[in-house]
């Protein structure tokens, strides 16, 4: 019956599209662990961020989000850590004392994650991307 | 109280109550992360192959194309084409038309009792909101899916990053106070509009189910069942991504484990929620091949709508008839020739 093979030809079709999970990956050179974004010689000696590190990592645009609201409706951009009492200033890009400011290398400390994730934040819709220092 | 649905969310909470609790005790990351993982894919490929190749030994004894539209018949005669297709190019058409616009649905009708002056009469509607539901839920479950490559696939195809791009279109956003909650942020990440039609398509089919008497007296505890476990599934994701956020980086390195067989841990703090959504998509995977979902698979081997229409040319035989021995009136006669002629009985062949 004619049936039979048309069912088996649609059988491999389907599982070798499922298991393109697998042999896409091994096929593909690109390094397949987690990246982990350089922190430059500043946030190093900082050792610290407005929040500890692991709530950084899953909220920081959320943080992002919510300063932007603030600076926007309010216009004070002053922000405490209540722990050292270090006073930040709620901006992306401007000043020594704004996430850039700090994290100056955008393409090894967001870059890297977020293509990883394929994440396209719309930050630089509206900002200036900062230079980046060789 | 209906036991079927009792049943069905009784069986959802308590899987769920087991995953957030596996999950969060110390040694059973292996077992939630890993391990049952493993097994549901292995039961999802083995159970999908034994359904189908089931169907497969099945015969066809006949042609029983539904017949939605005029069959090809004299030249003069309107054939209905797409309804009653003739040809083998005429049933693709149809069978893509039935998978992706699901067109067999699209005629459900709804029996009601209609009132007028002279008493009450049954009367039949058009009933399209089944069809809606449907079609958005099939088709937010795909997308939904599909986005979800991108924990599996390094580097991320483009063809992903265009979905996702249209998927997060109306960027939609909120940041506010809300009384009794606090600040409610949303909008960072950005808001994914299939995750949000898949939340309200599955309610519906859940509500649909509950409130109509008709259909809540066939349904059966395996059809809450999935009902229940794609709306855990999407209530924790949402949960996920825009409200008790987790470290998704670490959450693909995990997946990128897992695709590579090198057996990598999901991160130590990601939470109770992330182990009930992956432990409801194991169970839905196992079950899968087991339950109605085959429909998945099913679609494709429905006679009804794969045959060909054209039962007025072609003699449909049975490709499992076995040959059969007969004995037919000019053998018979062979047989008995002389003795007929003798007793004078008529005879087709003299010699």
């Amino acid at each position: 019956m004619n049936d039979k093979k048309l069912i088996i030809i649609g059988l491999l079709i389907f599982f070798g599209v499922c298991s393109s999970v697998c042999w896409y990956n091994w096929l593909s050179a690109a390094e397949k662990g987690a990246p982990e974004p350089l922190l430059s010689e500043k946030a190093k000696a900082a050792g610290y961020c407005v929040v500890p590190k692991d709530k950084m990592k899953a909220e920081h645009m959320k943080i992002l989000d919510q300063w932007r609201e603030h600076v926007v409706r309010t216009g004070k951009r002053e922000y405490v850590i209540p722990e050292t009492g270090r006073t930040f200033n709620m901006s992306l890009s401007t000043g020594e004392d704004s996430c850039m400011g700090c994290h100056s290398n955008k393409s090894e400390f967001c870059d890297r994650c977020h293509d990883y994730a394929s994440v396209k934040p719309y930050c630089w819709d509206c900002h200036l991307e900062p230079k980046e220092k060789e | 109280m209906n036991s079927s649905y009792i049943f069905s969310l009784i069986l959802v909470i308590i899987l769920c109550v087991v995953a957030y609790m596996g999950g969060n005790a110390e040694g059973l990351r292996l077992v939630f992360g890993v391990m049952i993982p493993y097994l549901a894919v292995f039961l999802f490929v083995l159970g999908f192959l034994r359904k189908v190749l089931g169907w497969a030994k099945s015969p066809v004894p006949f042609s029983i194309a539904s017949t939605c539209g005029q069959q090809k018949s004299m030249p003069w005669v309107e054939q209905n084409k797409l309804d009653n297709p003739s040809t083998t190019f005429g049933v693709i058409i149809r069978m893509f038309l039935e998978i992706v616009c699901f067109r067999s649905l699209f005629r459900n009708t709804r029996m009601r009792f209609h009132k007028s002056t002279d008493g009450v009469k049954i009367a039949y509607d058009w009933e399209i909101f089944l069809w809606a539901g449907a079609l958005a839920f099939h088709y937010a479950f795909l997308v939904v899916l599909l986005r979800h490559l991108r924990f599996f696939f390094q580097p991320v195809p483009w063809c992903i990053q265009v979905i996702e791009f249209f998927d997060g279109f109306f960027k939609m956003e909120f940041v506010g106070e809300v009384i009794d909650i606090g600040t409610l942020q949303i909008g960072l990440p950005g808001v994914f509009v299939s995750g949000l039609i898949l939340l309200a398509a599955v309610i519906f089919l859940c509500l649909r189910r509950l409130m109509s008497p008709k259909v809540r007296y066939i349904s059966l505890a395996s059809d809450y069942f999935p009902l229940f476990v794609i709306l855990g599934i999407a209530v924790t994701g949402i949960v996920m991504r825009y409200f008790a956020k987790i470290d998704i980086v670490g959450v693909k390195a995990y997946t990128m484990g897992l695709v590579m067989f090198k057996g990598t841990l999901p991160p130590e703090n990601v939470g109770g929620i992330f182990y009930i959504h992956l432990f409801l998509v194991c169970v839905l995977l196992a079950c899968f091949p087991f339950s109605k979902l085959m429909h998945m698979g099913g679609i494709f081997l429905s006679p009804t709508r794969n045959m060909t229409g054209n039962t007025r040319e072609v003699r449909h035989v049975n490709p499992w008839n076995y040959p059969v021995k007969t004995h037919t009136y000019e053998e018979y006669e062979d047989d008995y020739r002389d003795k007929m002629i003798g007793v004078g009985l008529p005879v087709d062949k003299k010699e």
